[in-house]
């Protein structure tokens, strides 16, 4: 998974405990204070309320395939060798306009090709599943639930 | 209010082609000398700027170049293809408000021969990118056919509607000399068959990759008057940035389907006396097919989810409800982030375009939906 490296996003004060809840294998997300709405991706302000700096925590993982793509050549090479593989986007289910970019794979571990692209449809139930732990920076991936 | 107060008063382009030998301010200097030369109007009066932030001759090098006069005022507009209409229209408002007498808009690009800006696994990773591009959605194709999978899904839009935007445009091209894809037809087999980008989208569904540049001129409404050319006016100029938007990957508002374009719109048509029934033509920015139907809803040319049908029964070509992208567009004239889109808009109704809308008055221009927009109506 080193080829990846160089795609990994950078960790800063705004987005550190989403990636500090993907090493212990939880899906974390915001919540606004004040309103009480959930927010993703993270931010510094809640759009909402007061505008007061948003809480951490932590949600089911659990959501609906949204749309998804298949992409082909050309690609950069790290993403080359596995095409066509899939990008799914997960509406999560505490709130359906919360959206994760993710790959739809067959089993923890499993490449993002390693569902048949005709398997796939919008609606489909997911779950989501961490990249093993001895990884940096765990990806969230997303099997069928 | 905007209303008229400045015109396009000149034109200018260079050839279009994968790859073109000049440097971009080499190019960008025959165009924007051409266009001086459209309106009978010497460098030496230029004294206003607007150009895209992407852009790499910066307005000292043009101007030293050119030999232009003082330079009063300057401005760039950001997010590549959502820049082109805002410039004309943000120099159109420098002019009515005094700021600048003779403004000059152009756009510079290598996008041909040069490299694909999302092959650099080190660049864009501010948010949002960092919320897509680990996961292999990584290029501009990738974050619309998401967003296109998603509106076939919600309102029964198929691959035959994308190819008709493809086809329509195509055709325009075919009479167009200066296209691309000049007397290159596509047939519906051809898309059919083409080899996939990104699931749903297939090559034809994605725009060119072209070297070239272009640029118009503009004055105010008094000055028009004097010019070589008879003056476009612009009518309406509108920005847009949707509640809670991303650009490109617009996944995290309540309705990712209504792009900038809705923002955008409500303030084009607030200061306008020419609303969406009464324009005649339009250049919509065209990256990928998907966009045109999106468009045609956010500016309200038909409702929501039914913009693919729209383009059914040959709705955008010429003598349909909407002829649109009269030259080719982005898809099969030249892709140069969209300001061919511009030059066209201006040449119909100059009656100067290879495929003539009769009597055409009135023309929207838009820049791209997905990404911070916005849009012109220009006028006759």
């Amino acid at each position: 998974m080193d080829d990846f490296a160089p795609l990994m996003p950078p960790i800063d004060e705004t987005n550190a405990a989403f990636w500090e809840g993907a090493r212990v294998g939880e899906l974390r997300v915001q919540r606004c204070v004040d309103s009480g709405r959930l927010i993703f991706p993270p931010r510094s302000r809640s759009p909402w309320g007061r505008h007061v700096e948003p809480a951490w925590e932590v949600v089911s993982g659990r959501g609906q395939i949204w749309s998804f793509v298949i992409p082909h050549p050309p690609l950069i090479p790290q993403f080359s060798e596995l095409a066509p593989y899939n990008v799914i986007l997960v509406a999560l289910d505490e709130d359906p306009t919360l959206r994760m970019v993710g790959n739809l794979i067959s089993e923890p571990g499993a490449a993002i090709n390693s569902v048949p692209s005709q398997e796939i449809e919008i609606g489909a139930r997911v779950r989501v599943v961490f990249e093993a732990e001895s990884e940096e920076l765990p990806l969230p991936r997303w099997v069928r639930d | 209010m905007l209303k008229d107060a400045a015109a396009i008063v000149g034109i200018g382009e260079t050839a279009f082609a994968k790859a073109l030998a000049p440097s971009e301010t080499s190019l960008a200097l025959e165009a924007i000398l051409q266009a001086l030369e459209d309106a009978g109007i010497d460098a030496s009066e230029v004294d206003g700027f607007a150009s895209y932030s992407m852009e790499t001759t910066d307005e000292v090098e043009v101007a030293r170049n050119l030999g232009a006069g003082e330079i009063t005022f300057f401005s760039q507009v950001g997010y590549g293809g959502g820049a082109g209409p805002a410039c004309v229209g943000q120099l159109a408002l420098a002019i009515a408000a005094g700021q600048c007498r003779v403004g000059v808009v152009w756009r510079s690009r290598k996008r041909g021969s040069g490299k694909r800006i999302w092959s650099d696994p080190s660049i864009q990773f501010s948010t949002p990118a960092a919320w897509t591009r680990p996961w292999g959605l990584i290029r501009p194709v990738d974050e619309i056919a998401l967003l296109a999978r998603r509106y076939m899904h919600e309102y029964g839009a198929t691959r035959d509607h994308f190819a008709n935007v493809a086809l329509a445009f195509r055709k325009m091209a075919n009479r167009n000399p200066r296209a691309t894809f000049f007397e290159k037809p596509l047939t519906r087999e051809q898309y059919a068959e083409a080899r996939w980008i990104s699931e749903p989208l297939c090559l034809y569904d994605n725009c060119l990759e072209s070297d070239g540049a272009l640029a118009c001129v503009l004055v105010s409404a008094e000055r028009a008057k004097d010019c070589r050319q008879a003056p476009v006016y612009v009518h309406a100029f509108g920005q847009g940035i949707g509640r809670q938007s991303h650009t490109m990957t617009n996944y995290w508002s309540e309705d990712p389907l209504m792009g900038p374009a809705w923002a955008c719109a409500k303030q084009l048509y607030r200061n306008s006396d020419i609303g969406p029934s009464e324009i005649d033509v339009a250049q919509i920015y065209d990256a990928f097919t998907p966009l045109v139907p999106l468009s045609l809803e956010g500016y309200g040319f038909c409702d929501r989810g039914e913009g693919a049908a729209f383009t059914e029964e040959g709705g955008l070509e010429v003598g349909g409800r909407l002829p649109t992208n009269t030259s080719g567009g982005g898809l099969s004239e030249a892709y140069v982030h969209g300001f061919n889109l511009i030059n066209e808009g201006v040449r119909q109704l100059r009656g100067e375009s290879c495929n003539p809308v009769e009597n055409a008055r009135t023309c929207l221009v838009t820049g791209g939906e997905g990404v911070p927009t916005s849009a012109l109506i220009l006028r006759k």
